[in-house]
This record gives structure tokens, C-alpha cells and sequence, in this order.
């Protein structure tokens, strides 16, 4: 029992952090069309952040819970300026153009920006110090939870219903919606949609560096490439929940968490990405448009 | 009130207005009659912004807004109900008229304005909370012209507001556009295929052809025009 548990609760964790990078993902799906792959290098350099500015303040003998905060909120200031700054090279000047274009263009974001990190950063993996400190009250259980696990489980849940409150009930998260339906209805209707597709940018970048700095503390190493397979998982998360669909990121990041930990602690860690993508073809196969996804009709 | 000066639109490299002058004055009704691909939607996508003209000048009240962007324009007061609806498929009826007011704070007086549009269309009323997509094609065209006049405009543009619909729909909206014309004091500018019924609520007229404006008059006179008998009112 315990084992499923752990198993459980490791998937859980997996899954938070795929929810987490998969809202930017679907965000900005939802108000451009765009696949903006450059999304895992956001994450990426969260982390490299969040790595360089704990590692300063350790040395300047900052308190734990200090550097803690701080990292956590750098992370997410550089992170959202990366996603904004990335929106303004090299996506908005091809707004118009064919739905190829971008598409390249985040490619090749992604590429520059791994290669920015390895020429600044070296290819070897470094050290990441482990940011949550143990909490006490966890210890008897902590052969099935440890507490950066529980953090980013919470941390997860929180920027969930935080999101959900501000695309439901907030004037920017119905324009966004409305942007998602028909762009140019909204600009008839006076939405700046070059403001709201950067807020776009910026909320679901800092949800990347979140994540970024937290799966660090976590599995305590970094290097540039860890963006691209964590972009690949999550990207993956977003469309079998439904593209386009925040509750879909949530649970497709959930169901790809708990697929790859019950196939690694049940068969092998050798059949973790076969799973994985199997139920990706499984589920496309039967709801081509994600778990979540809509098929909308419209009456015309 | 708004005022088109030899302007030229183009897309991409395909002239659709070429050299379109035309004058409203406050409280009128105008109509921009012609044929398909004549260009009347464009022009109405030149005045918001959608379509910016390549030269030429468009002033509203007096203030030239042909550089400015499509959000800046409708903060001016001029809203559109362009062709086809364009509801929010996904958005409850409800929503759908807040987003017509979506550059307003006044809560106090979008609340009044919310009661306003069920009492013009009480079936809105009743469908409040379904979604925009559900509704049928005339109920649509009302929660339209509902939501664009939540943003209070000055001015609004429709485009072929009686596309699709059963010919009592028709006459029902038509009423509608006369009242706020009335009531309201909105001007309106009417681009309709249906010269007859648009020459019967308006005041005066202009008539489009590839891209140019090539007759202005009364709507009156329009209407016993022979040239326009034969071409557009099928008489």
C-alpha cells in the first residue's frame, strides 16, 4: 500500500509540474493558435534564475526562508520578461503571416535560447540546493512524501484556482476568451489585443519559471536541456487534455504524472516514455480533440 | 459627423475601394447600397481600423482616425455589427453584452443599459444565460445590435443586418434600427443588399460599384431612381 503511495503521490508531484508548464502552453494556444515552443526554455532559465540568485544570497548569508521567497519571485519576474520579450521578437511581427511562419519561429527561439544558456552555463549538469526545507511534521511519511513534493503539489494547486479565478472573472481573462473565439470581434468590441496576447505571454511564462525553480530544488541538478524534454511533457500534458483547455492542462498533466510513475514503479523506468505516449495515441485516437478539448458546433 | 475623403484600401496587392468619399451627418441614417464585391464592407472595416486605407483621410468629428488602431476607434464611440453576427459562440448571452461594454467602468450605468437590451429584446431576456452559439439567427442579430450598443457608440456601422433571416425578423430589426436611431439619437450607417428596405428606413443614400461610390442622393429620390430600380430594387 505504501508503495502505491509513494507511486501515487510521485505521479502527483510529476504531474503538478506538467500542469504547471502546460497552462502557458494552452494559454497562448487559446488566444494565438500558436504552438509556442519556446516555452520549455522559459522553464529552463526559471531554473538557471532561480540557481543564480539563491546562490547569491547564500552567500550573503541570507535566511533560508529569504532566499526562498526571493528566488521564487526572480524566477518568475525573469521568466515572464523572457515570455513577453519572446511574443515581441519573434512572433508578433509575423502575426499575419501563414501559420507556418511562427511556428518555425519558436523553433528556432528554442534552439537560440538553449545554446544562449550553454555558452553562458557550460552542457554539465549543476548543482541545485534543495530550497524547501524538511518540515517536520512530514518526517514519519517521508519514505512516501518529501517536502518539496508536498511544495510543489500546493504551489500547483494554488496558481490552478488563482488562474481559473482570473480567466472566469477578470476584465483581461474575458477579453482573453473573447480573443480565443474571434480576435477581430474583440478588437470591434475596443480589446487592445496586443496588450492582452503579452499579459498571455507574461502569466504563463511565470507559471514556467515557477516550475522551473521548483522541479530544481527537487531533483538538485540542472543543465540548458532540461527545458526541452520538460517542454516536450508538458506540451504532450496540454493536448491530451485538450488544447486550449486550462482544466485540460490540469488533467492532462495529471494522467501523464501518474502514467509514467505507475509504469516506472510497476514495469520499468525503461517503459516510462512508452506509456506515456502511448495514452497519447490512445486517447488522440478516440478524442482527437483532447480529453477536454471541444468540438464546438456554431450555428451560422 | 464622420467624413470619408478619397480613401484607397487595398488587400494586398487588390485595390478594394478606390478613391470612396462619403459624409454623415449627426442623427442621420445613411445607406451604402451595391452589389457583392462592390466594396461596401470594406469600407466599413476602413472606418474602424480592421482594414486601414492606404491613402485618403477618414474624420470623426473633425479628428482624422484612419492611423489609429481598431480599440483606439471604437473608444471614439463608433462600434460595428459586422456581417455575420460574429456572437460569441462560447459566451452566455449574458456575456456576450458585457463585452459590449467591455472599455466601460460604470458599472451603475451598464446594469441600466443591460435592463435597456431586455427591454428592446425581451427573448434575450429569457436566454440570458444559454450560450451565444445556441441562439437561432435572429435572436443572434439582436443580441448583435444589443451588444454593440452596450458600448453607447455615437456612431454605428452595420453590415447587412438582414443576411439570412425570415422576412418578419427583417422588419422586427429594422424597426429596432429606426428606434435608436429615434430614441437614442445614434447615427447610423445601414450597408445593406436589400436596397429596398434600406432605402425606406434611411435618409439618404450612396450607391456603390467596383470600389466607387457612383450615385448620391435622398433615399426618396433613390428609390424612384430608374437606374437603381433596374439594377437593385428588381423592378
Amino acid at each position: 500500500m505504501d508503495y502505491f503511495l509513494e507511486l501515487f503521490l510521485g505521479g502527483l508531484t510529476r504531474g503538478s509540474i506538467y500542469a504547471l508548464i502546460a497552462l502557458g502552453y494552452t494559454m497562448v494556444y487559446g488566444v494565438l493558435g500558436l504552438i509556442n515552443f519556446a516555452h520549455g526554455e522559459v522553464y529552463m532559465i526559471g531554473a538557471f534564475v532561480g540557481l543564480i540568485v539563491s546562490g547569491f544570497l547564500t552567500v550573503l548569508g541570507w535566511p533560508i526562508l529569504a532566499i526562498v521567497v526571493i528566488a521564487t519571485m526572480m524566477a518568475m519576474l525573469f521568466a515572464g520578461a523572457y515570455g513577453f520579450t519572446i511574443e515581441k521578437v519573434a512572433y508578433q511581427p509575423l502575426r499575419h503571416a501563414p501559420r507556418l511562419s511562427p511556428l518555425i519561429s519558436a523553433i528556432g527561439m528554442s534552439i537560440f535560447l538553449q545554446n544562449y544558456v550553454l555558452l553562458a552555463q557550460s552542457s554539465d549538469f549543476q548543482a541545485f540546493p534543495q530550497l524547501v526545507p524538511e518540515f517536520e511534521f512530514l518526517e514519519p511519511y517521508s519514505h512516501i512524501i518529501l517536502s518539496t513534493e508536498l511544495v510543489i503539489i500546493l504551489a500547483a494547486v494554488v496558481t490552478l484556482i488563482a488562474l481559473f479565478l482570473l480567466i472566469k472573472f477578470t476584465k483581461i481573462g474575458k477579453a482573453m476568451r473573447a480573443i480565443s473565439q474571434d480576435r477581430q470581434m474583440a478588437m470591434l468590441l475596443g480589446v487592445n489585443v496586443d496588450n492582452v496576447i503579452s499579459a498571455t505571454f507574461i502569466i504563463g511564462s511565470a507559471l514556467a519559471g515557477l516550475g522551473g525553480i521548483l522541479v530544481a530544488s527537487h531533483v538538485g541538478q540542472i543543465n540548458f536541456y532540461i527545458g526541452f524534454i520538460a517542454g516536450i511533457k508538458a506540451f504532450t500534458a496540454a493536448v491530451l487534455g485538450g488544447i486550449g483547455s486550462i482544466p485540460g492542462a490540469a488533467l492532462g498533466g495529471l494522467i501523464l504524472g501518474w502514467t509514467e510513475s505507475f509504469a516506472t514503479g510497476y514495469v520499468s523506468s525503461d517503459y516510462e516514455d512508452v506509456f506515456a505516449f502511448g495514452l497519447l495515441v490512445f486517447i488522440l485516437v478516440f478524442r482527437p480533440a483532447g480529453i477536454l478539448g471541444k468540438v464546438s458546433s456554431e450555428k451560422v | 459627423m464622420l467624413k470619408l475623403k478619397e480613401i484607397h484600401t487595398f488587400y494586398g496587392n487588390i485595390q478594394a475601394l478606390k478613391g470612396v468619399s462619403l459624409e454623415i451627418e449627426q442623427g442621420e441614417i445613411i445607406t451604402l447600397i451595391g452589389s457583392n464585391g462592390a466594396g461596401k464592407t470594406t469600407t466599413l472595416m476602413s472606418v474602424c481600423g480592421l482594414t486601414p486605407p492606404r491613402s485618403g483621410e477618414i474624420l470623426f468629428k473633425g479628428q482624422p482616425i484612419h492611423t489609429l488602431s481598431a480599440d483606439k476607434i471604437v473608444a471614439l464611440g463608433i462600434s460595428q455589427i459586422p456581417e455575420g453576427r460574429r456572437i460569441f459562440p462560447e459566451f452566455t448571452v449574458k456575456e456576450n453584452l458585457e463585452m459590449g461594454a467591455y472599455l466601460r467602468n460604470d458599472k451603475l450605468e451598464i446594469r441600466k443599459d443591460l435592463e435597456y437590451m431586455f427591454n428592446l429584446f425581451p427573448i434575450l431576456k429569457e436566454r440570458q444565460s444559454q450560450r451565444g452559439g445556441s441562439l437561432s439567427g435572429g435572436e443572434q442579430q439582436m443580441l448583435a445590435i444589443s451588444r454593440a450598443l452596450m458600448a453607447r457608440p455615437e456612431l454605428l456601422l452595420l453590415d447587412e443586418p438582414s443576411l439570412g433571416l425570415a422576412p418578419i425578423i427583417v422588419r422586427q430589426i429594422f424597426d429596432i434600427i429606426k428606434k435608436i436611431n429615434q430614441e437614442q439619437k445614434t447615427t447610423i450607417f445601414l450597408v445593406e443588399q436589400n436596397a429596398n428596405l434600406a432605402l425606406k428606413v434611411a435618409h439618404r443614400g450612396y450607391v456603390m460599384e467596383n470600389g466607387q461610390i457612383t450615385l448620391v442622393d435622398s433615399a426618396s429620390n433613390l428609390l424612384n431612381d430608374e437606374s437603381v430600380k433596374k439594377i437593385y430594387l428588381g423592378a
